[in-house]
């Protein structure tokens, strides 16, 4: 500090006559004690204004009985949230958040890692595979969903009509009679596009952030696994996959949150149906709140994503903090 | 045991010359071969192909006389040490040296076995549960020895295993990496940038320049008897003074640069030279005199017990001895036998 505090004082000495305000004015920036929280504000405000007050707006409303006619607000207890477990949907949507969740990562983790190994491999036209598969990462969300929703649709999904064909749908076949297989009007199958869109959507950055990994790894080390006799596999097994666990857990929270979070590729791809089968919390709390006008519902279930949150987040903190220290 | 040897050994990388330029080399039977040249001269090149990490773009490489050019290196029976020791981070000490024995399928109790007598030999027996990151530099590369004792190899390629130590270390490091060779005898090619490395640990050193061995022999031939004037200028600190005169390039050790009063057994057997001295360095145990002869800068040097004085900004009458002037081409820069 002192050093910075002396800095601009010096030149005032060389020039002699010149004024000290001016010369400090021009070392204004090198004083850390005003730049730090200079660039830290406009992450702050950020915070504030998108997350803390809405956040404590949420858990005031969740207390209360706050509808979109009638905002002000009641203290009502935990009538809300005694409501909203009552409520047979909220089981579905609890449920359907975590597996969609889980299920999508435990498989996203998988092929990332398959890809990754392909892709830190040196071949023609990698960096065009790469970039291909970057692409569903920068799709907006909205967009890519409504791509999906057209796949997907009852009636003229160009997928089913592959299916029809490779004669595996349609009169006589497989998973005939019926000449569509009514993705998104199927409990299973709607749940599946849900999930499959999830994967698709997530596997792009955990990809590259295992690509990261992976190729962050020294070259000696592959090298020498290579001289002390180690096959593919078991270099795969015993040293790369290790090697990377760090990462990939990083990784896979990430996706988790992304995941968890997400309200759009259920509001878009089925609006929570069939009959509320596909819904998550994320979805459930925007028609329960927006679509259905209780503010306070919506704020109640919404606030179930919390603790969920805070556990993953805790995770991250922690895993942050040991790769600094080793 | 066995022998190396590289047979018009070359590695071309893309266009541009080749990093390793037909190379044949052979070792001898529990030899310490020490690979000497400036940075990018290929030497580590050449030893990642002889440990079959790349591959040759022609010519053979030979382990105890049979062919295993096309072999990936786990069918070699080599044991690598690299610069920096590339031990398995995530694993502890014992798993790291135990890790080339489980990948041949060794039993547990051998595993262990061998594992305990690697550590000890090394002594690094306390430090089996470590981690390598809690570890300094000396004791991860006797990790580094261990792992690549344990499986046997006949031959050893280590790749600058001292250049991550401090100096200090570096000294004793050396004395123990060799007498260890000794003790094991097991034909050891060792890579190295560092001339002081190179004399005083080779049997035997090839100097190696531009993907080319310019020279092999023992470090009394090379310092002695150099092939070339590469050779005679990058070993020796400061290196050997080379002198134009009719055509020619006459070399001579700094330290056989003396007052020609002092060259000894008459005018006859001593080249006489008028050394412009300019200025002096008192280095402790010697003292360098730096200056010109002719056009050409030189250096003499002399131990500090010596009682030569030269004053600087004088021109002085210096000689060597015959038996100590080495004559080169000056074109090709290769040693002749002509006389000066």
């Amino acid at each position: 500090m002192s050093t910075a505090a002396q800095a601009p004082r010096t030149p005032t000495v060389v020039r002699g006559g010149e004024p000290e305000i001016a010369e400090g004015g021009r070392y204004l920036l090198d004083r850390q004690r005003l730049l730090g929280p200079l660039l830290l504000l406009p992450a702050v405000v950020y915070i504030l204004a998108l997350v803390g007050i809405p956040f404590v707006v949420a858990i005031l409303y969740s207390f209360s009985d706050v509808t979109v006619g009638d905002q002000s607000i009641d203290w009502v207890g935990l009538k809300n949230f005694r409501d909203v477990i009552r409520n047979h949907t909220f089981q579905i949507a609890l449920r359907n958040t975590f597996v969609f969740a889980i299920v999508s990562q435990v498989i996203v983790i998988i092929l990332a890692n398959i890809l990754a190994q392909v892709l830190a491999a040196d071949f023609h036209g990698k960096r065009v595979v790469r970039y291909l598969i970057l692409l569903p990462w920068t799709t907006p969300i909205a967009l890519s969903a409504i791509g999906w929703l057209w796949l997907l649709d009852n009636i003229y999904s160009p997928v089913d009509a592959v299916l029809r064909e490779l004669h595996l749908l349609g009169p006589g076949t497989l998973w005939g009679p019926t000449r569509n297989m009514h993705w998104l009007a199927k409990p299973d199958l709607a749940q599946l596009s849900v999930l499959t869109v999830h994967v698709w959507r997530t596997l792009p950055l955990t990809t590259v952030i295992l690509l990261a990994g992976l190729t962050s790894i020294p070259q000696d080390i592959n090298d020498a696994a290579e001289i002390d006799g180690a096959s593919y596999w078991r270099k795969l097994f015993y040293i790369r996959l290790p090697l990377l666990v760090p990462i990939a857990a990083v990784a896979v929270l990430y996706g988790i949150v992304f995941t968890f979070t997400d309200m759009t590729v259920v509001y878009i791809l089925t609006g929570g149906g069939p009959v509320d089968r596909t819904q998550v919390l994320a979805s459930w709390a925007f028609y329960k709140g927006i679509g259905g006008s209780n503010l306070s519902q919506g704020a109640a279930i919404a606030l179930f994503l919390f603790p969920v949150l805070v556990g993953v987040a805790a995770l991250m903190l922690r895993l942050a903090r040991r790769t600094e220290t080793s | 045991m066995a022998t190396v040897e590289t047979r018009g050994l070359t590695k071309q990388f893309g266009d541009g010359p080749p990093a390793v330029d037909g190379i044949d080399l052979a070792s001898k039977d529990g030899e310490f071969l020490v690979l000497l040249g400036p940075s990018g001269c290929g030497k580590t090149t050449l030893l990642r192909m002889i440990g079959g990490l790349e591959t040759p773009t022609a010519g053979d490489v030979l382990i105890g006389g049979r062919v295993v050019t096309g072999l990936p290196p786990r069918a070699r029976k080599i044991a690598m040490v690299f610069q920096s020791y590339a031990l398995y981070p995530h694993l502890t000490v014992y798993n790291n040296i135990a890790f080339p024995l489980k990948a041949q399928g060794v039993a547990k109790d051998e595993q262990r076995r061998k594992v305990e007598w690697a550590s000890s030999l090394l002594g690094i027996e306390m430090l089996l549960h470590r981690k390598p990151r809690q570890l300094s530099g000396g004791q991860r590369q006797r990790v580094a020895l261990a792992r690549a004792l344990v499986r046997d190899p006949t031959v050893f390629l280590l790749d600058e295993p001292l250049s991550n130590l401090d100096a200090q270390r570096r000294a004793s490091a050396r004395d123990e990496l060799q007498r260890f060779q000794r003790n094991i005898g097991t034909t050891t090619i060792y890579v190295t940038h560092d001339q002081v490395e190179a004399m005083g640990m080779g049997d035997r050193i090839a100097v190696i320049e531009h993907g080319r061995v310019r020279q092999v022999g023992t470090p009394r031939e090379i310092y002695d008897e150099p092939a070339d004037t590469f050779v005679a200028t990058f070993l020796g600190s400061p290196p050997m003074n080379l002198v134009p005169q009719n055509g020619l390039l006459l070399g001579f050790r700094p330290e056989h640069l003396v007052p020609a009063a002092d060259s000894g057994n008459g005018a006859g057997d001593a080249a006489g030279f008028p050394f412009t001295v300019h200025r002096e360095e008192y280095l402790g145990s010697e003292r360098l005199l730096y200056g010109e002869i002719g056009e050409t800068k030189a250096v003499a040097r002399f131990p500090v017990t010596s009682p030569v004085v030269a004053e600087p900004g004088r021109t002085h009458d210096f000689a060597v001895a015959r038996q100590h002037l080495k004559i080169f081409d000056a074109q090709s820069g290769l040693r002749t036998r002509g006389t000066a």
